[in-house]
């Protein structure tokens, strides 16, 4: 479904993606675990064509988008609940869902908000509230609804875990989970938190300084000596 | 009292105009973080669009006032709209992504480039038209001296809180309205969400630059006399009223331009007329330094 090759991003003189290739196939979780300032966030960015590759090509559904604008490239069925959740603050949760839905037109407007308040009830009772004056955990499932209101074809979620409290972090992979498997959305999940996310995802990709060191299934990741030590010590 | 309710009445219709040019500033500066110094020469440029309509329609014959004023109206607003699109695209978009002056300086180039053009156009003596609407009301009566309001007062005041409020509803409710916002929010996070950020701004320039034709339309009317050097002055009182109102803030920038113009009537009326402008700048003056955010602009306290 995408198919990232060799795509290079430059922040000024700093290459913060030297040469990247991945692929996700339909129907699956695929993670990209990576320390901080690994290049994570970025290649989510540059899927979306901002930053831009300044080298390589990224393919979705067997079309280029390297070169199309943000805006096109999320029309095409890509979403993103991206790095520091960025809601809306001077909106209401109902406004920032209605953003979300901006790529189809809101068109499935009313059967697609009940299914993010079924998903995350909480958001049901505080949807006239302005996004800024949500808590941190009630601020990701408003990121994750937004993003699922435009129903994506692949959804990239960037560090959902950040921040928040163990049990939030539980509910919120469980949430995961559950929209892979009832929808059969497709997701590429960049996180921090290694061990929660190889145990939800079928494959995994380790990202170091721009570059992936090693890729595999979820299982054989969670095995491997090097990634343990590297990612998984220190207890998660 | 007699004279205070005067005042009043000449101050409202003056904030009403201020008001619709410093909607435009505060529009834009809220999306784009940019002070757009041409917006001054946009309202210019819509007064000279509205005495030219005016002389066509004279010559086609049509001249039922009500039916002038109106296609006046439109085609000020529809011209002057375009002039704003191409300001944007020509001189703004092209630097989008530069250093934060860049914009700022090609303003002030477009600004300049605006009034020669029309000085050029049009030659640089004073364009008078003819009183198109006349007579008024006579409000209150005290000895020799009468309240008056009116007839082009009215039309101002009217069509302001008119366009305003379908303006307001735009802002609020459309899902146009809602992608400014989101703009005007977070660029970033806008385009993520599919919104086509370079055609909201275009937009946002277009109706900046609507509202703007519109009060050049008004004080066309009220004056009867334009040059190509009116919009130096309304655009920097409009500003000051934005700054006033918190620059950024809608709502703002109608109060702004609402308290400037009374402050304006109010110091004509009592002080000095001669020095109504030197009023005018002091408050930009005094909010600058004592309440930077303006009187609505305030940030609201955010989590993290």
């Amino acid at each position: 479904m995408l198919e990232v090759e060799d795509v290079h991003t430059r922040y000024g003189h700093i290459e913060a993606l030297k040469g990247v290739s991945l692929e996700v196939r339909r129907g699956e979780i695929v993670t990209i675990i990576g320390a901080n300032g690994a290049g994570k966030s970025t290649l989510l960015m540059t899927i979306c064509g901002n930053p831009r590759a300044s080298a390589g090509r990224i393919l979705f559904e067997g079309e280029d988008i390297t070169e199309l604008p943000t805006y096109e490239i999320v029309r095409r069925g890509i979403s993103q609940a991206p790095e520091g959740r960025r809601i809306f603050p001077r909106m209401t949760v109902l406004e920032n869902l209605q953003m979300g839905a901006v790529p189809n037109g809101g068109r499935y407007f009313e059967e697609d908000v009940e299914q993010v308040f079924e998903l995350f009830p909480r958001l049901r009772e505080r949807q006239h509230q302005r996004g800024g004056t949500l808590s941190g955990g009630e601020q990701q499932m408003l990121c994750i609804g937004r993003a699922l209101m435009a129903r994506p074809k692949l959804l990239l979620l960037d560090e959902p875990s950040l921040g928040l409290a163990p049990m939030l972090v539980r509910q919120i992979f469980h949430s995961i989970v559950e929209i892979n498997r009832t929808r059969g959305l497709t997701i590429l999940l960049v996180e921090q938190n290694a061990y929660q996310a190889l145990r939800i995802a079928h494959r995994g990709y380790v990202l170091a300084t721009g570059q992936i060191v090693m890729e595999g299934t979820s299982a054989q990741l969670l095995a491997d000596p090097e990634v343990r030590a590297a990612y998984l010590e220190g207890g998660h | 009292m007699y004279y205070f309710l005067q005042q009043l009445v000449n101050g409202v219709t003056l904030g009403a105009m201020y008001g619709l040019i410093a909607i435009g500033y505060s529009m834009v500066y809220g999306i784009i973080g940019m002070i757009n110094f041409a917006h001054g020469e946009i309202y210019m440029i819509g007064a000279f669009i509205s005495i030219i309509s005016f002389l066509l329609l004279g010559i086609l014959g049509i001249t039922w006032v009500p039916l002038a004023l109106l296609l006046v109206l439109l085609l000020a607003m529809v011209f002057t709209a375009t002039y704003g699109w191409t300001v944007e695209r020509l001189a703004y978009r092209p630097l989008r992504g530069s250093f934060r002056l860049a914009p700022l300086i090609s303003a002030i180039g477009m600004s300049i480039f605006l009034q020669n053009y029309v000085q050029l156009l049009q030659g640089a003596n004073v364009k008078p038209l003819p009183p198109v609407v006349t007579g008024g009301w006579v409000l209150g009566r005290d000895g020799t001296f009468t309240v008056q309001i009116s007839n082009i007062q009215v039309i101002i005041i009217v069509l302001t809180v008119l366009l305003m409020t379908v303006f307001s509803w735009l802002i609020a409710k459309t899902p146009l309205g809602r992608a400014q916002r989101a703009c005007e929010q977070d660029l970033k996070m806008a385009a993520l969400c599919g919104v086509d950020v370079d055609r909201t701004i275009s937009l946002t320039f277009v109706m900046g630059a609507a509202l703007a034709a519109v009060a050049g339309l008004m004080a066309t009317l009220y004056y009867g006399v334009i040059d190509f050097f009116i919009g130096f002055l309304a655009g920097i009182k409009a500003f000051t009223a934005a700054v006033l109102g918190g620059i950024g803030s809608i709502p703002g920038a109608m109060l702004g331009g609402l308290l400037l113009g009374l402050v304006e009537a109010f110091w004509s009326g009592y002080f000095s007329t001669e020095y109504k402008d030197v009023a005018a700048f002091c408050i930009l003056v005094v909010v600058l330094i004592f309440l930077p955010t303006g009187l609505l602009g305030k940030p609201e306290v955010e989590k993290v």
